[in-house]
């Protein structure tokens, strides 16, 4: 088993609470947490509904391994139709709340409709309620968990809310737990603040006690822990340096996107790096980072918890963020410091912290602001419309418009609703870099040309964590495999998606496919569930989750046209280090990723394909 | 020889890896809201640090208790409580200075840490070496070892 076998249904707009048996044909089909909780959405959801409407669900999903001691199985996902892409959303997080979840007894918390005024779902155990969340509109995430643990008298309840972005509309607010921890992509976030839902507040106390298997459970886990143990990536470079242990790396591949994608490298990557995080600064002789941190049950620990410098201008006058708070990791480092051409560290940290504070994704705001700076030094847009100056390099209105956009307030109104809308406002849709409306995190798909391909099939729109095919064409993880040829990439970006479907529906965390396969998950999931899992099973459950996806985005209305990546990247060739003169090559490798797929020419998969996957 | 579990915060990452351990060896199940031992995450420092008990000798619960339900295991040196002779009345809670000893409403009796037996399952557990179980009179081992190592390892100022 492994599955509680229950979840709770809120009615919003009823303001009923009700708990039914989980779908265990369902849960055998699609495992849990991603893949489980998008099975409920598109059977419940019209595909064409309006995102933001009282019509669209979202779903907070935990997997059958999440809240045991398998490595990193704290895992959850939260699932719905997306305001930024249109497209499905599913955005992972990690910290304590999942466990939580999982631990008072449910799986999986699916809300509908729209609840007429500010609430909050508590859960204890067994009691689930709608509460008044008057007192907590308006409020950050760190005071609505404060207020929350303060309020209920219980300092261990764990808490997952929005802040003033998914009130206000930002179309890319994202939903965090424990302070830093988030689910943060394609607006999650913007679909809990339009039903009015401002926190789940969650104890649980009855533990995961159904492990089918204990024995072979628990022996399983623990050769399994040793892998991360043993393994470069996982054991000594995620831990020592987090994510960030990227950012040179990938600046030598020349595939670190600069200045809203016009330039391949960062002259500054240096100076926002992981080794700059734990270098001494010149200002107080203090590191930036204090310590890494692991979320629930994780034995790799590449969370960052850093301390500003109080003097930086950004928080001169700001005590309340000269304390201990989530640090930078790659994706946020790049996005708002390389896009924008900033290297200023402190500054990065500042934006980071208010991102989480108030609840936004750093990755589609950093890349946004990106658009806007290019705008900006084309003349397009003025210092009167944004509010300050913002060439590329600023790190002032860097820090300027990030407050602007959490509070709703200004230019920072337009910057929340992403670069797809606001570069097309403004006449140049050239300059957004996003695929179905969702900006690219930190890889360039010229350097690096099978992510390309990655970013334009995304289920979820412009993202790196479908497939990130940059374990193998950096990394050498399974294998490596030339960064800059075309060939042999729509089969790689199948593996890595179906492969990651799987592994997030299983409540564990993609970092430790660094070191682990799909074979070093079906023990685990065995021991756990009781049943025989093979490799080919979990990949061919990953690819009915992939197709499962793909078909909802069919049914919203998207097409093969969207499969697509910006003209820069397809016309533009990189202007600096290895990928010099190259463009993407998208047009030679989606024929064959349709092809390797089963999909038709339109990239909708075929009836046989359907078939087989039992779709 | 007795030993002890020995904590080092500075190591401890919050992953809970020894809470999931404490409740699954005492109860069978995955549940950090039964765990014997608690990581406390301070937020304004970014430490963690784990906490249990220490087993005193001249121990508070232990002389509190009016039914003599905690007694010393002579092999590990842990203060054990007896689940059928426990009444519930929590008097040795009052007296523990340290907290480490908790009243269980589901089965109205305390519980404490027991070192397992002599095999503690959160020390198996920690990944990091937070939590280690140690020679009792040795705890300060590694903290003369590091600096052992700082002061005789330097080069000569000859």
């Amino acid at each position: 088993m492994s599955w509680a076998g229950k979840i709770l249904r809120v009615d919003l707009s009823k303001g009923t609470v009700t708990s039914e048996p989980l779908n265990m044909d369902w849960a055998h089909a699609y495992l849990g947490s991603r893949g489980l909780g998008s099975k409920y959405l598109v059977e419940e959801v019209d595909a064409k509904v309006d995102p933001l409407s009282p019509g669209n669900k979202i779903i907070w999903a935990t997997g059958p391994l999440t809240g045991t001691m398998a490595s990193t199985g704290g895992r959850y996902t939260v699932i719905t139709k997306s305001p930024l892409t249109g497209a499905i959303a599913c955005s992972n997080s990690g910290g304590y709340w999942g466990a939580e979840l999982k631990m008072a007894g449910w799986d999986m918390v699916i809300f509908e409709g729209k609840s007429p005024k500010p609430v909050y779902l508590y859960v204890n155990d067994d009691v689930a309620e709608l509460r008044d969340a008057t007192h907590l509109w308006g409020q950050s995430v760190w005071q609505t968990e404060e207020l929350l643990k303060k309020g209920l008298q219980d300092p261990l309840v764990r808490v997952s809310s929005i802040g003033k972005a998914g009130e206000n509309g930002v179309l890319f607010a994202a939903v965090v737990n424990d302070l830093h921890r988030a689910a943060g992509r394609s607006g999650v976030g913007t679909v809990m603040g339009a039903k009015n839902l401002k926190a789940i507040a969650v104890r649980g106390t009855k533990g995961v006690g159904n492990i089918r298997d204990p024995k072979a459970f628990m022996k399983a886990i623990a050769e399994k822990k040793q892998i991360l143990k043993d393994n470069a990536v996982t054991g000594q470079g995620l831990p020592a340096y987090g994510t960030q242990v990227l950012m040179n790396v990938i600046n030598e591949v020349g595939a670190l996107p600069t200045r809203n994608h016009q330039d391949v490298q960062f002259e500054g990557a240096k100076d926002i790096s992981a080794e700059a995080m734990a270098t001494p600064r010149k200002t107080d002789g203090k590191k930036q980072l204090v310590t890494n941190q692991a979320c629930f049950g994780c034995t790799i620990a590449c969370g960052r918890i850093s301390k500003m410098d109080e003097g930086h201008f950004t928080v001169a006058n700001k005590p309340q963020y000269w304390g201990a708070s989530g640090g930078l990791e790659y994706e946020a480092a790049w996005a708002l410091g390389a896009a924008n051409g900033v290297n200023d560290l402190e500054c990065l940290q500042y934006a980071t912290m208010v991102c989480n504070e108030e609840g936004i994704d750093p990755i589609s705001f950093g890349a946004t602001v990106g658009a806007v700076m290019e705008l900006y030094e084309k003349g397009v847009l003025t210092k009167e419309q944004i509010g300050i100056e913002a060439p590329f390099g600023s790190a002032k209105a860097l820090a300027f418009l990030v407050d602007e956009t959490v509070h709703g307030r200004g230019f920072g109104k337009e910057i929340g609703q992403g670069s797809k809308r606001l570069t097309a406002k403004y006449g140049h849709p050239e300059l957004s870099m996003t695929s179905k409306g969702q900006e690219f995190p930190a890889y360039d798909g010229r350097g690096i040309q099978g992510i390309g391909l990655a970013y334009a099939t995304s289920n979820r729109g412009g993202c790196h964590l479908r497939g990130y095919t940059i374990a193998s064409e950096v990394l050498g993880i399974p294998v490596k495999t030339d960064p800059l040829a075309h060939e042999g990439k729509p089969e790689l970006v199948k593996a890595f998606q179906d492969a990651t479907a799987a592994f997030d529906s299983s409540g564990l965390c993609i970092f430790t496919t660094f070191a682990w396969g799909l074979a070093d998950l079906a023990p685990q999931l065995q021991g756990a569930i009781g049943e025989q899992y093979t490799t080919e099973e979990l990949e061919k459950i990953g690819e009915r989750i992939w197709n499962m996806e793909r078909e909802f985005n069919n049914r919203a209305g998207l097409t093969s046209k969207d499969d697509s990546l910006p003209k820069r990247l397809l016309t533009e060739p990189a202007k600096t280090g290895p990928a010099k003169g190259r463009v993407n090559e998208l047009a030679k490798m989606l024929p064959k990723y349709y092809e390797v797929r089963g999909w038709d020419k339109e990239g909708r998969p075929t009836a046989e394909t359907k078939k087989r996957l039992g779709l | 020889m007795q030993k002890v579990l020995h904590i080092n915060a500075d190591k401890c990452t919050g992953c809970l890896q020894c809470e999931m351990a404490c409740s699954f060896e005492n109860y069978g199940i995955f549940a950090t809201a039964k765990s014997r031992i608690k990581v406390f995450d301070f937020h304004h420092t970014g430490k963690k640090v784990p906490y249990t008990c220490t087993q005193c000798d001249e121990a508070w619960c232990l002389h509190a208790c009016p039914v003599e339900a905690i007694t010393v295991d002579k092999a590990t040196g842990a203060k054990v409580v007896s689940d059928s002779t426990c009444v519930g009345c929590k008097v040795c809670t009052i007296a523990c200075p340290f907290g480490t000893i908790n009243y269980v409403q589901e089965t109205g009796k305390v519980q404490k840490c027991d070192l397992c037996g002599g095999d503690p399952a959160c020390a198996t557990a920690c990944p990091t070496g937070a939590i280690t179980f140690i020679d009792a009179n040795w705890t300060g081992l590694g903290k003369m070892e590091q600096w052992a190592n700082k002061l005789g390892n330097q080069p000569s100022a000859a």
